[in-house]
């Protein structure tokens, strides 16, 4: 099963939240994840919060759109009890698991249950997770006419050898085709990708980013492959069964996606994100880097309000149970201090395009920056205008560079 | 015989006829302890109920290792055909490193019982032992021990005792101090064979030194044997070394608990209180006399303890070093041996270099520290005594590689040892080959019985203090026992080796070696830390160098990728707590220069433990 949820304090059943997250509410804007935890097969990589049919101890798939649309009425009085002003959504966004292996109808009820209790912005982003071999154009238009604007495909790999050891089920030849019937229906376009997978060379690398390329997505994600402690992957990696790609070729793979989809007109706006235009970054995923207030609904799912972080209960049937009691569903939560929140601020920042404003940061980070400068980390001319812009050096020594502007 | 005297003779009024003085001398592991409570609790010196385990081991560390490091004297009465005697077992160290005290234990002693396991025979550094007795003229009698073990074989040992120390198989006597048999026997020859002592009891007191103990109630407890003449309480008494006088506020005898006497008559063994707080104040060998009617000799034999191993002693938590300091201020008070000063490291930060008198000693003080005060430490790669003479005619005492001077050197000194090693002859070839790789000198070899042969080789001492001790265990299956004393000095040609990161001298990893063995050294810390040092954002070599001379080079190639390619929902808690967890990591790092290193990676090359994690960043 998925890795352990983080040690916490206890979270109070009516979901209160506390005062200090009211403050500064009316700057922040509001985004809504949905957690859609089922798969058909469970891939060996993933660590994710999601359960195949035999694992689901008596949760009912079918009853689930109505349970998570019950925590979305529930989030709506939690905040407006704790004393946070009404917001329209700006953003939602359906992950998993896979939510494409509910029917269409149930993500839009979920969907709808937003509309309801919170309303959602004219103009909101909505943006649901897909696998290439769980939808159909019909699937896609049904999403498109109740409001969805952007689907992300899992595309993961072209080559059927990387697909077979991620254990990912879909045929390749699939993902140009729901890519066009998506387009058609007027849904924006993500692929994601994975790369540094046991075995991938970087040939095979160069032929997943130009078959994502070929298939004219306006948004391309590039994850390095995690493995993750408690997952069948880690296990084969333990006994040598397999071997992960050293970090020096994880570097080459990436510095190749970013000069192949430089040239093909991307730009990057996140060290594992890159879109065509500025209008089509994931605004649903910028809200988590800018440390806006969303609300994760579903088992397992995490939220964050105002510095106040909680994650909700595991287990499907937990969950399910829960619900039908009208208790809040999170087990754990922490309320940040400053200096956690500023520590947050700079290590999602530093990660953006748009970057951290460096007159905003503490007086030793100011001056670490010429360091990073020197070290070709930072951009300078960016710096020199005011901003804390990555190098593609820097992007792939992030964390470095977050480590020393936090030293 | 009798089991019990029925009663004891009064203190100061000892008829020196009466008493026997005695040691034991004894390895590690053959049971003096044992055998020793076992004759307390024989003679009624303490009640069966009261009996625990290695009465006389006070410290914790004493009991886990069974070795005594502090010795005791304990006054016991025993009764031989209708006269009562009194017995003072005079315990003794049994370890090398500590062949000073013992040699003063002995000097205190008439007579000493050679303890020998039946079912191992004779080590070396009982062998060592037993030649300072034979020295000081001591009466040998000869036990064997632990006869009621299955794999006892009295037979053999006893004519190799024989064969050694002279007389018949016969008059080995054989004990066993876990079930008491033969004990009472051996009592009974302790009066019958060691002779009482002799001194003149209207000359000037005299009394040696021959411990001094910390206790934290009482100070510094000084145990003496009475020479000459007679001390009484409330008296002041003058330290001959020093001339300085203190009040005698107790003096008495342990048997074993401490009893206050009316004083101590010519050859009684027993203590002096004063209320002195540093044992450096009361020092082994020296003679004790009275302020009013002072002596004019001071009994032979005193010297200081002059340390001959030297280690950096560093906390591992650098905020542990006031703690560190006040612990080795405190244990100084127990251990007049121990000599400290600060010291800094690049590598490791602020500690202590510290003088031992062997290796063990270093153990142990590293292990008290440790238990005792709570402290997690690191000890750099021990280091002997060079004296280095430069072109210039200057002489230089090097303790510490640090200290090596710069330029040319024309001549340096270091010490030897003559070493004694015990094994049975199946080992011999990989003993001489683990001898020979350590510039060993053959003395000479000696069968000792049967299948056991003692080699003796001289040796630099510089050589034995680090992992020489392991590898015999490990060539000879734990057969080996070792014993050393040093013998002088030689001339070598000895090279300075200092270890480079990104061209900054890393000082902990400086060593003092043979010019033949320069390059094998340089080779295994360059390895050692291209395994331990993580990647940086650099490349960082690894050199190793005589002078400005390299002689190894390897390097950690830069770090190209350190990011988390995912960062949403959940992964931001678990993103910030690493963080949280690096920065409080960042303050165990040490700089080399731009260089980070987890102080981890340093301890694991000091250790020769490549194995620890070197993803911590």
């Amino acid at each position: 099963m998925a890795g352990p949820l983080p040690l916490g304090d206890p979270a109070p059943p009516d979901g209160m939240i506390p005062a200090s997250a009211v403050d500064g509410a009316d700057s922040r804007s509001l985004a809504f994840y949905l957690h859609v935890p089922f798969c058909r097969v469970r891939c060996g990589y993933c660590d994710f919060n999601t359960y195949t049919a035999t694992e689901l101890r008596g949760a009912k798939q079918s009853d689930y759109a109505d349970e998570a649309a019950a925590e979305v009425a529930f989030a709506a009085r939690a905040l407006q009890q704790s004393g946070l002003p009404h917001r329209e959504v700006e953003t939602i966004f359906f992950g998993g698991g896979t939510p494409t292996l509910l029917p269409a109808s149930d993500l839009v009820r979920m969907l709808e249950a937003v509309r309801a209790h919170h309303g959602v912005s004219p103009d909101a982003e909505i943006t649901t997770e897909a696998n290439p071999d769980s939808v159909d154009a019909g699937y896609l238009r049904q999403l498109a006419d109740a409001g969805f604007t952007r689907v992300s495909f899992g595309m993961q790999s072209a080559v059927p050898r990387v697909l077979a050891t991620l254990e990912r089920t879909h045929d390749p030849a699939r993902v140009p085709m729901v890519v066009e019937w998506a387009k058609a229906a007027g849904l924006q376009v993500s692929v994601d990708l994975i790369y540094g997978t046991p075995g991938e060379t970087l040939d095979d690398w160069e032929t997943s980013v130009d078959a994502a390329l070929a298939t004219q997505p306006d948004h391309i994600s590039a994850y390095s492959l995690i493995v993750e402690q408690g997952t069948k992957l880690a296990r084969q990696i333990k006994s040598g069964f397999v071997a992960l790609p050293d970090e020096d070729l994880q570097a080459d793979m990436y510095e190749l996606i970013d000069e192949r989809l430089a040239s093909a007109g991307f730009s990057w706006y996140e060290v594992s994100n890159w879109s065509t235009s500025r209008s089509s970054r994931s605004r649903h995923n910028l809200a988590y880097w800018q440390s806006q207030d969303w609300w994760g609904v579903g088992p397992g799912a995490h939220s964050h309000v105002g510095g106040v972080r909680w994650w909700n209960v595991k287990h499907p049937a937990a969950y399910a149970g829960r619900m039908a009691d009208g208790v809040s569903p999170a087990v754990g939560r922490e309320t940040l201090d400053g200096d956690a929140r500023e520590l947050e601020r700079v290590l999602l920042g530093a990660r953006t395009r748009d970057g951290i404003q460096i007159k905003s940061l503490a007086s030793e980070a100011r001056v670490a920056v010429a360091g990073l400068i020197a070290d070709d980390l930072v951009n300078a001319k960016a710096a020199l205008a005011g901003t804390i812009e990555l190098t593609l050096r820097g992007r792939l020594l992030a964390d470095v560079v977050v480590r020393r502007l936090t030293a | 015989m009798s089991p019990k005297a029925v009663k004891a003779l009064e203190p100061a009024a000892t008829d020196p006829s009466f008493i026997r003085n005695f040691c034991i001398i004894a390895h590690i592991d053959h049971g003096k302890s044992t055998l020793a409570d076992r004759m307390l609790s024989v003679t009624g010196a303490v009640a069966d109920r009261d009996m625990r385990a290695q009465y006389l081991d006070r410290m914790d560390i004493e009991r886990e290792r069974g070795i005594t490091i502090k010795s005791q004297a304990v006054r016991m009465p025993w009764e031989l055909d209708g006269q009562t005697y009194a017995l003072n077992m005079i315990d003794t160290p049994g370890h090398v490193d500590f062949t000073y005290e013992v040699s003063r234990s002995l000097a205190a002693c008439e007579g000493a019982i050679l303890l020998v396991d039946a079912a191992q025979g004779i080590e070396a550094q009982t062998l060592a032992n037993l030649y300072l007795a034979m020295e000081n003229d001591l009466e040998i009698i000869p036990v064997l021990n632990k006869i009621d073990l299955p794999a006892a074989d009295p037979e053999k040992y006893a004519k190799e005792i024989a064969n050694l120390i002279g007389g018949s198989p016969e008059d080995v006597l054989q004990v066993s101090g876990k079930t008491g048999m033969g004990v009472e026997a051996l009592l009974d020859r302790v009066v019958q064979k060691i002779p009482n002592p002799v001194g003149d009891p209207n000359a000037p007191a005299r009394a040696m030194i021959f411990d001094s103990v910390y206790d934290t109630y009482r100070g510094v407890i000084t145990y003496v044997r009475m020479i000459d003449g007679q001390l009484s309480p409330r008296e002041r008494i003058q330290m001959m070394s020093t001339r300085a006088v203190h009040e005698l506020l107790e003096i008495g005898v342990s048997s074993p608990e401490p009893a206050p006497t009316m004083g101590l008559g010519v050859g009684e063994v027993g203590y002096l209180i004063t209320g002195v707080k540093d044992v450096r104040q009361s020092k082994v060998g020296d003679t004790v006399t009275t302020a009013t009617k002072p002596s004019t000799n001071p009994l032979p034999g005193y010297t200081d303890p002059k340390p001959m191993v030297f280690s950096g002693l560093y906390p591992i938590d650098g905020s542990d070093y006031p703690v560190l300091r006040d612990a080795l201020d405190k244990l100084k008070l127990s251990d007049a041996s121990l000599n400290y000063e600060p010291e800094t490291s690049v590598a490791l930060g602020f500690g202590f270099r510290c003088g031992f008198l062997g290796l063990l000693h270093l153990e142990i003080v590293t292990e008290r520290l440790e238990r005792e005060f709570n402290l997690d430490l690191i000890a750099t790669a021990p280091s002997v005594t060079y004296e280095v003479t430069t072109d210039d005619k200057k002489t230089v005492t090097v303790t510490n590689p640090s200290e090596f001077p710069g330029g040319k050197i024309s001549t340096v000194e270091e010490p030897m040892v003559k070493v004694g090693i015990l094994a049975p002859k199946d080992y011999v070839g990989t003993i001489m080959e683990l001898c020979q790789g350590r510039r060993g000198a053959l003395l000479g070899m000696e069968y000792f019985g049967e299948d056991r042969v003692e080699l003796r080789y001289t040796m630099p001492l510089g050589e034995i203090v680090f992992d020489f001790f392991d590898h015999l265990k490990s060539r000879t299956q734990g057969y080996a026992s070792l014993d050393y004393e040093p013998s002088g000095s030689q001339t070598a040609d000895l090279v300075k080796v200092d270890i480079l990161l990104q061209g900054e001298q890393v000082d902990a990893f400086s060593a003092i070696v043979h010019r033949d063995k320069a390059y094998a050294y340089g080779l295994l810390m360059t390895e050692r830390l291209k395994k331990l040092i993580p990647r940086q954002q650099f490349e960082v070599p690894i050199q190793a160098a005589i002078g400005a001379r390299i002689i190894a080079r390897e390097s950690v190639r830069a770090m190209r990728k350190d990011v988390l390619a995912k960062c949403y929902g959940g992964d931001i808690s678990r993103k910030r707590k690493l963080l949280e967890k690096q920065k409080e990591g960042k303050k165990r790092m040490k700089m080399v220069g731009r260089v980070e290193v987890p102080q981890e990676a340093f301890i694991a090359a000091l250790s020769g433990d490549t194995e620890v994690a070197k993803d911590k960043k």
